[in-house]
């Protein structure tokens, strides 16, 4: 009863792609919302997140281990190519929160093709939603605590430097930039990109498997099925590290130009 | 099995949130957060801060030794120079007092010489002077006597007389 597939759910005797509902995993425990499994998988990327960089940084040398160089790597990359190139001078403060945000994304990703538990955790649009929503705070609390409250309001308000007609346009286009584009957007794009790629491999490999349940010729045809599932499988990886660079990416560039001294 | 699909259907819009994924979302990343900070950071900061230490500690060091050394050479090299210049001096000095040496041995030698001829010619002086007076002492009483001998014998022949010169040379002889 944990996984559904296209058969089981399906009330025609046909094809029934999978949709949407292929995401709302039943709780194991009847009746418990907290055991399902993409809370597991969250938990179970902490764990091992916590694990391997506890245990990669535990001994830190000047000549590091092969396990401090491979956790070392994925931080300096955060550190430097996110951090410091972006945010700039005062980079360090964010460094945690923007490693945080980039192992808890790509590790939940990477679950969508790991093999046994294969179901992306940012899927489910709760997780993106509060992902977005802790950006969002961050940001708007970094520029309000550089500039004052009032300050950084009348630069997100009106924008120096536009005419003064201009704002009747431009003040509700940043308005809404700053308070619901931008956290909904970043939010949106994780989790879409998540929900489309697990369905795309939903669809070849459950259609792979219909096709083997068929006439003679459909069974020949379930391995070009299976083939595209795993190219696409490939492909999915590529878009969970993208993705997580990505949201990771703009969470820096919110920062960085809350910091800016102009908008 | 019916409220499990009531719910799903109920929940079928994937854009709705789920209040016990967004508690749990909360509280695992935060969890994630506060390990990270606490524990992640702090050492791979370490490391690195180590690490540039350690590189730019080095390239310090080396660069002290660098100059130490042009230091070093530098003080050999002067030290070289000055033993040079000391030795050319030396040798000049020596040179110098080699030819004083030469010229004062040189003048004393002449001196010497000059101071040994002079003796030897007084003392010839002397020697001739006395050697003369002696002579006119001797012939004086030499020809006296030859005087008296031939006086003496009879000085009649010549061949008597050649006899009386020659004896008396004879005795000259003996007597000396």
């Amino acid at each position: 009863m944990l996984v559904t597939y296209a058969g089981e759910v399906g009330k025609d005797a046909g094809f029934n792609p999978p949709d949407a509902g292929d995401f709302n995993l039943p709780p194991f425990i009847e009746g418990n919302a907290f055991a399902t499994k993409p809370i597991l998988l969250a938990f179970l990327s902490v764990i091992l997140i916590s694990v391997f960089f506890v245990l990669s940084s535990r001994k830190a040398a000047v000549v590091p281990s092969k396990l401090q160089f491979a956790g070392e790597s994925m931080y300096s990359f955060v550190r430097n190519d996110l951090g410091r190139d972006i945010i700039g001078r005062e980079f360090m403060r964010f460094v945690p929160y923007l490693f945080t945000l980039f192992t808890f994304i790509i590790v939940n990703n990477w679950f969508g093709i790991i093999p046994m538990l294969q179901f992306p955790t940012m899927s489910r649009i709760s997780f993106a939603y509060v992902l977005g929503a802790i950006t969002f705070f961050v940001f708007h609390y970094v520029g309000i605590r550089h500039h004052g409250f009032f300050k950084y309001a009348k630069d997100i308000l009106f924008m120096p430097g536009v005419p003064k007609p201009v704002y009747i346009l431009l003040t509700p286009i940043e308005l809404a930039t700053y308070l619901v584009v931008r956290p909904l957007t970043i939010s949106l794009r994780l989790f879409a990109n998540m929900f489309a790629g697990h369905l795309l491999l939903l669809i070849f490999m459950l259609g792979g498997e219909y096709l083997l349940q068929g006439a003679l010729v459909m069974k020949l045809a379930s391995p070009v099925a299976f083939v595209l599932a795993i190219a696409l499988t490939f492909f999915e990886f590529l878009v969970q590290c993208l993705q997580a660079y990505i949201f990771t990416l703009l969470t820096a560039l919110y920062i960085a130009g809350a910091l800016a001294d102009e908008h | 099995m019916s409220s499990i699909e009531l719910a799903a259907g109920g929940e079928l819009n994937p854009l709705i949130p789920h209040t016990a994924e967004i508690i749990v979302g909360f509280v695992a990343f935060s969890l994630l957060y506060l390990v990270i900070r606490r524990n992640v950071v702090p050492r791979f900061e370490k490391a690195f801060a180590e690490r540039t230490d350690a590189i730019q500690g080095g390239m310090e060091r080396a660069e002290k030794a660098q100059k130490d050394a042009e230091a070093a050479l530098n003080q050999y090299q002067t030290q070289l120079a000055e033993a040079r210049s000391e030795a050319q001096s030396i040798r000049e000095d020596a040179r110098v007092q080699g030819a004083a040496i030469i010229e004062e041995m040189r003048a004393k030698a002449q001196e010497e010489a000059a101071r040994i001829t002079a003796t030897a010619q007084a003392a010839i002086e002397a020697e001739r002077q006395q050697a003369v007076k002696s002579l006119r002492n001797e012939v004086g009483a030499l020809a006296t006597e030859l005087a008296s001998k031939i006086v003496g014998e009879a000085l009649d022949d010549q061949v008597r007389q050649s006899r009386i010169v020659d004896r008396f040379l004879e005795d000259l002889e003996k007597s000396k």
